[in-house]
């Protein structure tokens, strides 16, 4: 049974200007510096469904998460969710219900609330901004129904966010993101911050609220093994191309491009003690400046011609989407199985 | 209610704010000065033996009585003595600090609403706005403050009416003195706000579709506020040495409502002639209000920046 | 059990502030043998990077050690003067911190740093600490390191930088280093280069190594043996492959579980409630007291001894012989 897609992003391409200011370039001759943060991304995700994106610093993940919720306008392509084009000014009344239904929780969870403000006012934030409650007495009664469910205590919300541990500012964060009944939530690097303990908890919290408000989530993230854990598709990024998109398990179990089962090596895992590994040679390269043809091509060990030349497609293969010429041609596959 | 406020005073008390205030001699010191001062010249009509003001009262007989000393031809006592016309020292001090801190409070919160305001438009918008705004406060830093003032003073003065000139002079103070001054919490705002604007409770506000105007007042302005609390105590300081100089220079208040500046111009006539009392009292008294003041400031910016030190 | 080069017993951190004296290590002991690697790990505020500034005495004051005794090579070193410390600081014990960039001074070259931290601990003329600083760079797998050694850190990239602060920390030759969250500013292919570097340049010179982090992974992979840290005490410490197999303390039993696999479907991850006291508000009697499931009587009295149970010693009263009968009514 094939479920109902609810976000659709086609062609994705955001430039950033690096530049120095026009002054300093005309007297160190220098050209204009653009950075191609984000190069043709195109994402589906179904309704109900985590889809993570994970990538290195630097692989436009974040970026991306700040044009489908509408922090960042796209320089190329759309981002439908919905079915409602985020760039169709025609819209407005639709576009402001669809705002009040994408939420995001942040990264850092102590940059994430406003210091001078209670948290009763922080969380209620979005139900008066989007008109959601009628009466003031509404709002306080909605205010601590949310403390009560991201495990806090109502009287909490008198305090003030310094008050609260890591975990805690995060709970709080996933609070004022539900208050406004969203059916989307961007999650960046929501735990990268906490302890692998608190991490825990947050992350079956949010899946436990997933599962009671059958919220759909894009979760970003660097860390591979929270994403194992989290999402039911995963994308890879790598200097603002994806990858590859695979199931979670596929992925896992049969990585397919040579960059995603490069990550999959590299991670640390508990499994490892006592043994060695082999790490992979190089790092990534400079953003503004990347390679020509396939940009993971001075990494990859599969390298040949084309791969230096030709920038290569997403073509679909068992399920999964890949970008990669040796994937293509099969030069790939059949070398793991020797 | 009363829980309330009894919760709040007991947590202030608690503060690490209080507790760096009670382990600073200088800051107690300061404040002590300063509220003497600014008490002393709030309640002058209440308690100052003459009002200096009131041309009846004077007496010119009463003219260069020392300090304490019986006047020779009425025999009035005065505590810091007379100037010229007869009015008591004390007295004009105390009249002259209400004119001198009425100007400067006025003018740092002209500075102020006009730094503060202009300071998050140009960090919030960015882009040409911000360069405009910015360039011209460059442009004007390379004055010095007392220039750009005694520049508007003049010109405000070529469009005065000679009967109105000195009602007027106070507000043409106020204005040219808080014009001299916005630039500082222009520089300071627009740079907190740009912090600001990039953390992530200020994307959040945008995501749930806070307008422009309401991030700026609700998100970014109370948490630029304590920058701007520093800056405003420090200028308050210069705003009163600057309003003494230009009263100094004959620019500012009219001899017939002395503030701090134009009681050491009258007095500095006298300094060689021996009546010393005529110039050394107000130019004290402007020394401990300007320092107090300055030295709170001072303290202020230590305790809530610890991280500055 | 080779030689042991570095003990440390009750060691106490603390710092006076004006709501009272508060501890941030609170009688930690472990021993580190020569040419081993021990892993400490532990969440943020658990004290584990403050162990290792004590030892190589760089604690920031207010900071200071309140007591204890930790013993190098023989010596105590835990009372030397900061002019006493100098000739161990880098020569016998070498630090290197989690972020490269900063570990580095951007004005000067590579190999200014390098020949200056090599003639403060041998000596050795320019001509050769040059050689030697080349060397090094090579050792840490510097890509060309004849031309490289003139480079400034900034045209490093992350990961090279980081090879750099380790060559930096070899110079001297020491006997221990300690890694302060060595990977943790860096991305997880450029980490595992990094993991392996340290791990076999030790292994070939018979460094010891004191891994301070908070990634349960690294210690996998690194470390001889580890001790978990919860609120400046150690909770258990034992050999790594034990302790992640088979952890015994309630808090390790829980931070094992909290750790998302990447085999195996797990539903839902264990978890901790709450998290880790404040230091001024630290329980009395075992300070896991009140996250713990398995919380009985005398946990709430007193802290438990470090406890011998197979390989590994446990902070638990569950383990002590006397409460064994207790705990089963």
């Amino acid at each position: 049974m094939k479920k109902r897609t609810l976000v659709k992003v086609r062609n994705l391409d955001r430039l950033f200007d690096v530049s120095k200011p026009l002054l300093n370039r005309i007297i160190e001759r220098e050209e204009r510096k653009i950075l191609r943060a984000v190069d043709d991304v195109s994402i589906d995700i179904e309704e109900g469904e985590t889809f993570a994106l994970v990538g290195e610093s630097g692989s436009g993940k974040s970026t991306v998460a700040k044009m489908v919720v509408g922090l960042l306008p796209p320089t190329k392509g759309s981002i439908e969710i919905d079915g409602i084009d985020l760039s169709d000014k025609s819209k407005v009344k639709e576009l402001r219900k669809l705002r009040s239904e994408i939420q995001m929780i942040f990264q850092d969870p102590f940059a994430s609330l406003n210091p001078r403000w209670r948290v009763e006012k922080i969380i209620a934030e979005p139900i008066r901004s989007f008109s959601l409650e009628k009466n003031e007495k509404a709002i306080i009664a909605k205010v601590a129904e949310l403390l009560t469910l991201v495990g806090l205590d109502p009287s909490d919300g008198r305090k003030f966010p310094h008050e609260f541990s890591g975990g805690q500012r995060q709970r709080i964060c996933i609070a004022r993101a539900l208050a406004s009944k969203p059916k989307f939530i961007v999650c960046d690097e929501p735990t990268s911050a906490l302890d692998v303990s608190v991490q825990a908890q947050i992350l079956n919290l949010m899946k436990d609220l997933q599962d009671e408000f059958s919220l759909t989530f894009l979760f970003i993230s660097h860390d591979l093994s929270v994403v194992r854990h989290m999402a039911n598709r995963i994308g890879v990024m790598y200097l603002g191309r994806i990858v590859e998109i695979s199931n979670s398990k596929d992925l896992f179990e049969n990585p397919k491009h040579p960059y995603t089962k490069m990550l999959l090596d590299a991670i640390p895992d508990l499994e490892m003690s006592g043994k060695n590994r082999n790490p992979i040679e190089g790092e990534i390269p400079n953003p503004i400046d990347p390679p020509k043809g396939c940009t993971f091509h001075p990494r990859c060990p599969f390298v040949n011609e084309r791969c230096r030349k030709e920038i290569p497609m997403p073509i679909e293969k068992d399920g999964s989407i890949i970008t990669c010429h040796g994937v293509e041609e099969g030069r790939i596959g059949k070398e793991q199985g020797a | 209610m009363f829980n309330k406020i009894h919760d709040n005073i007991f947590r202030a008390l608690n503060s690490d704010f209080l507790y760096s205030f009670k382990h600073s001699p200088v800051a107690i010191v300061s404040f002590i000065v300063a509220l003497t001062l600014v008490l002393g010249a709030v309640l002058a009509p209440f308690y100052a033996p003459h009002n200096p003001f009131d041309p009846a009262t004077l007496n010119l007989m009463n003219g260069f009585s020392a300090p304490m000393k019986p006047n020779e031809f009425t025999g009035e006592t005065f505590l810091l003595g007379t100037d010229d016309q007869g009015r008591d020292v004390f007295s004009t001090i105390l009249y002259g600090m209400r004119i001198s801190l009425f100007v400067g409070f006025a003018a740092v919160t002209f500075a102020m609403v006009l730094g503060v305001s202009l300071g998050l438009i140009a960090g919030y918008v960015g882009g040409w706005l911000d360069a405009l705004i910015m360039r011209i406060a460059d442009v004007q830093l390379t004055f010095p403050g007392i220039l750009v003032a005694m520049l508007i003073f003049g010109i405000a003065k070529g469009f005065t009416p000679i009967d109105q000139r000195d009602q007027m002079a106070i507000w043409v103070l106020i204005i040219a003195i808080g014009l001299s001054e916005w630039v500082q919490f222009a520089r300071v705002v627009r740079g907190a706000t740009l912090v600001e604007k990039n953390k992530e409770y200020v994307q959040a506000a945008r995501l749930n579709g806070r307008r422009s105007g309401g991030i700026l007042i609700g998100h970014i302005l109370p948490n630029v506020l304590g920058s701007v609390l520093v800056i405003a105590t420090i200028s308050l300081a210069l705003a009163i040495i600057a309003e003494a100089t230009l009263s100094f220079l004959g620019v500012g208040a009219p001899p017939t409502k002395p503030s701090l500046g134009t009681l050491i111009r009258i007095g500095q006539g006298y300094l060689f002639s021996g009546e010393w009392w005529i110039l050394l009292f107000p130019a004290v008294t402007l020394l401990a209000l300007a320092l107090s003041v300055n030295l709170l400031g001072d303290w202020l910016r230590d305790a809530l920046n610890p991280k500055l030190k | 059990m080779s030689e042991i080069l570095l003990k440390i017993k009750d060691l106490i951190v603390e710092f006076p502030t004006r709501r009272g004296l508060l501890r941030a290590v609170d009688k930690v002991s472990f021993e580190i043998s020569k040419g081993e690697v021990l892993g400490i790990v532990g969440e943020s505020g658990a004290g584990k990077s403050l162990t290792g500034a004590a030892i190589i005495g760089l604690l920031e004051p207010p900071g200071r050690i309140g007591g204890g005794e930790i013993i190098f090579d023989g010596q105590r070193i835990d009372n030397l003067s900061d002019e006493q410390m100098r000739p161990l600081r880098g020569k016998r014990i070498a630090m290197i911190f989690q972020d490269p960039l900063t570990s580095l001074n951007p004005l000067y070259r590579i190999g200014e740093q390098l020949v200056e931290t090599i003639q403060t601990h041998l000596s050795m003329d320019n001509k050769q600490a040059r050689i030697r600083a080349i060397e090094l760079l090579d050792e840490v797998g510097i890509p060309a390191p004849e031309t490289r050694i003139d480079a400034y850190p900034h045209q490093f990239s992350g990961g090279m930088r980081q090879r750099v602060v380790i060559a930096l920390a070899l110079a001297g030759e020491p006997d221990l280093i300690i890694a302060d969250e060595p990977t943790t500013a860096l991305d997880v292919s450029v980490q595992a280069q990094i993991i392996s570097l340290l791990k076999n340049l030790c292994k070939e010179r018979g460094t010891a190594i004191m891994l301070i982090t908070h990634d349960m992974g690294v210690i996998a992979e690194t470390a001889d043996r580890m001790a978990v840290m919860y609120s400046g005490q150690i909770a258990e410490i034992g050999k790594t492959y034990d302790l992640i197999r088979n952890p015994k303390h309630p808090y390790s039993v829980g931070l094992m579980g909290s750790i998302p696999a990447i085999k195996g479907d797990v539903k839902r991850l264990v978890q901790i409630p709450g998290s880790m006291p404040r230091l001024n508000n630290i329980p009395k009697g075992c300070s896991f007291n009140p996250r713990c499931e398995k919380v009985f009587e005398p946990c709430y009295i007193k802290r438990s001894p470090l406890i011998d149970v197979g390989n590994s010693s446990v902070a638990c009263w569950l383990y002590d012989e006397e409460y064994k009968g207790a705990k089963k009514k």
